[in-house]
């Protein structure tokens, strides 16, 4: 298992929800999705449902629950750190939260803005 | 002219308050008996029920398709055209009463519904009845007596899983490739939308044969995963995200099947200098191309959502594009002249808010837009977003993820090999656009970017006949063309020796 890099943390009604979904579904697991339609939101599973390879990071815990990162879009968040929040929502994915007619959603913080290399 | 809202006396479309899954032929009630409220994202109130479906119900559709697959993997692929060529032809009757209907389930301004999502809907379907006919097998002679035979047989009972934000359209591009090369179908809407596929099944169920077609309702987790875990399809086809891709990846390597993946991307639209050279209907067309950024209010796979412009016009150039992107018209989608309409959902509509917010923090320029478009009466309770110009580099966050919304985030470049460093610098490659006057610089970028489309001089169009598909992280797969039927389709290779005399070995 990879190191966390503890750049995650969560919000309180986030929190609460990963508790009540934890009481049904036992421990669970992020995954921080990319691409178009539910892209760019963070993924719950049931922990282990997601095999998780090494080209993903560990970004940390929250309420005990690992939350994961592919490694190649790390690099181009990595100046950020990660907040997971919930609102109301239509479903998204397999995410487990959809049924509740709630979404997890991921709110950054810019650390440091990031340099333009390429001038 | 302003459509009458749904269920009003005046309006095209009447909608049940409650619906179930199309199963085997018929209209059948969920297992577990529990609905969920389908929402419109015009208003953001509820406007009827849709089945919440399990494990039990995907079963009962498999069982359906499984019945109905003897017989419709041999019906003659006339037979089959026929059918997709009625199935057009009901689409196309019924084609403003779609449109509404899908402006209604989605947001979208009912112009593009009009004018794009419904009529492709019908030419694809017309697309691959005329593909599945002209599709010849091989036959290949080895040498003096032995001869290769290869032939395409469908794979068996596939699932699909619909995306929301071209719900009839995306169905389409998966539903006729596969019925024309003779699978049976489990499809799965998108929760988001899918009340316009519901609606599509009640026109043209009569002309397949029962259990050929079967649309299941749910939340992903619920029913989409079950299906795509199934080892009971053939093969699974998805539109999506790239966490859910991976997922559906790992399902399909227990089961040892094929899937095929459209995962978005972070395309970029790309404008040289020579694109000002003359103030003419060019330039016009490449201003346009700039805006496209908004259409479908951003939530499309291949959304120009990085402009890169070089910098001797820049200014000029971000002067006028600022100045076209500001004359979007929003209002009520279902008004023919309204330009944008409603993101799908909620929770598109709080992402959205989320990377406005981080484009900000990370120090981008808000050129216009940044903010929720807050509309009156009945919309207010709609999930608006004005059309937003970031300007920035590349490598911030904004230019790096799929937004999905009515967001282009801009920045300038110096020359060819600056171009298409920063056109490449990203982790998918669905689809880009190339703008300049200049033939050979066309067909240099246009070879260099690394996506599945790149259009040249244009943006956004979707013809049957020109294949779509992704580079890198953006997919596995090519939509649109006759090569998706080899996607739903086996190899069989029969090899067969006409000599008489042993091989001599034993």
């Amino acid at each position: 298992m990879s190191t966390s890099l503890d750049r995650v943390d969560c919000t309180p009604a986030a929190a609460a929800l990963i508790q009540t979904l934890m009481q049904e579904h036992g421990p669970l697991m992020f995954h921080q999705s990319g691409g178009c339609c539910d892209g760019s939101a963070p993924m719950c599973f049931p922990d282990g449902e997601f095999q998780i390879s090494p080209r993903d990071v560990l970004l940390g815990r929250v309420e005990g629950c690992p939350v994961f990162i592919d490694k190649s879009q790390w690099a181009l968040w990595s100046h950020t750190t990660l907040t997971l929040d919930v609102v109301p929502g239509r479903g998204s994915g397999f995410s487990i939260e959809a049924p509740m007619g709630v979404r997890f959603i991921t709110r950054s913080t810019i650390c440091l803005p990031p340099t333009d290399d390429s001038q | 002219m302003i459509y009458a809202d749904p269920n009003t006396p005046d309006s095209l479309v009447q909608i049940k308050s409650r619906y179930a899954n199309y199963i085997g032929g018929a209209w059948i009630a969920p297992v577990k008996g529990n609905y969920f409220d389908n929402i419109t994202p015009v208003t953001g109130q509820a406007i009827c029920e849709i089945p919440r479906s399990t494990s039990e119900d995907i079963d009962k559709a498999l069982d359906a398709a499984h019945a109905a697959f003897p017989a419709w993997s041999k019906t003659s692929v006339a037979a089959r055209a026929a059918i997709l060529n009625k199935i057009a032809d009901r689409v196309e009757q019924n084609l403003e009463m779609l449109a509404v209907l899908e402006t209604w389930d989605n947001g979208k301004a009912v112009r593009e519904t009009l004018a794009a999502d419904l009529p492709l809907c019908v030419d694809h379907f017309r697309y691959f009845a005329s593909a599945i006919r002209a599709q010849q097998s091989g036959t290949s002679v080895l040498d003096d007596g032995t001869v290769a035979y290869h032939f395409h047989e469908p794979l068996g009972v596939v699932g699909q899983i619909i995306p929301w934000n071209f719900p009839l359209l995306m169905a389409t591009w998966k539903l006729a490739p596969a019925l024309a090369a003779g699978n049976c179908i489990v499809l799965k809407p998108a929760e988001q939308t899918p009340l316009a596929i519901l609606v599509l099944m009640e026109l043209i169920g009569d002309l397949l044969p029962a259990g050929v077609l079967n649309v299941v309702n749910d939340f992903g987790v619920e029913a989409g995963k079950p299906l795509a875990q199934s080892d009971r399809v053939a093969k699974v086809a998805f539109t999506g995200e790239t966490t859910t891709g991976r997922l559906i990846m790992q399902y399909a390597s227990a089961n040892l099947i094929p899937v095929t993946l459209e995962l978005g991307g972070k395309s970029p639209n790309v404008f040289f200098e020579d694109v000002w050279q003359q103030d003419d209907a060019y330039r016009n067309k490449a201003l346009e191309g700039f805006t496209l950024f908004a259409l479908n209010q951003g939530e499309v796979c291949t959304c120009p959502s990085r402009a890169l412009i070089e910098g001797s016009i820049y200014e000029d150039f971000m002067e006028a594009a600022v100045a076209r992107t500001q004359a979007i018209k929003m209002g009520n989608p279902l008004d023919t002249s309204t330009m944008m309409g409603a993101q799908a959902s909620n929770d598109q509509l709080e992402k959205i808010l989320s990377y406005l917010d981080i484009g900000k923090q990370e120090g981008a320029e808000v050129l216009t837009g940044g903010a929720r478009m807050e509309l009156p009466g009945k919309l207010a309770g709609g999930y608006y977003v004005q059309p937003t110009i970031f300007a920035g580099h590349n490598k911030m966050r904004v230019f790096q993820e799929e937004i999905f919304g009515p967001v282009v985030s801009v920045a300038r470049f110096d020359g060819y090999a600056q171009a298409m460093e920063l056109a490449n610098d990203t982790l998918y490659g669905l689809g880009a656009g190339v703008w300049t006057r200049n033939v050979n610089t066309a067909y240099r970028a246009g070879r260099e970017i690394q996506a599945g489309r790149v259009w040249q001089n244009c943006y956004h169009l979707y013809p049957a006949h020109a294949a779509f598909g992704g580079y890198k992280q953006s997919g596995i797969g090519r939509e649109n063309h006759l090569m998706m039927l080899n996607h739903y389709q086996q190899t069989k290779n029969i090899l067969a020796s006409y000599d008489e005399n042993a091989m001599g070995f034993f």
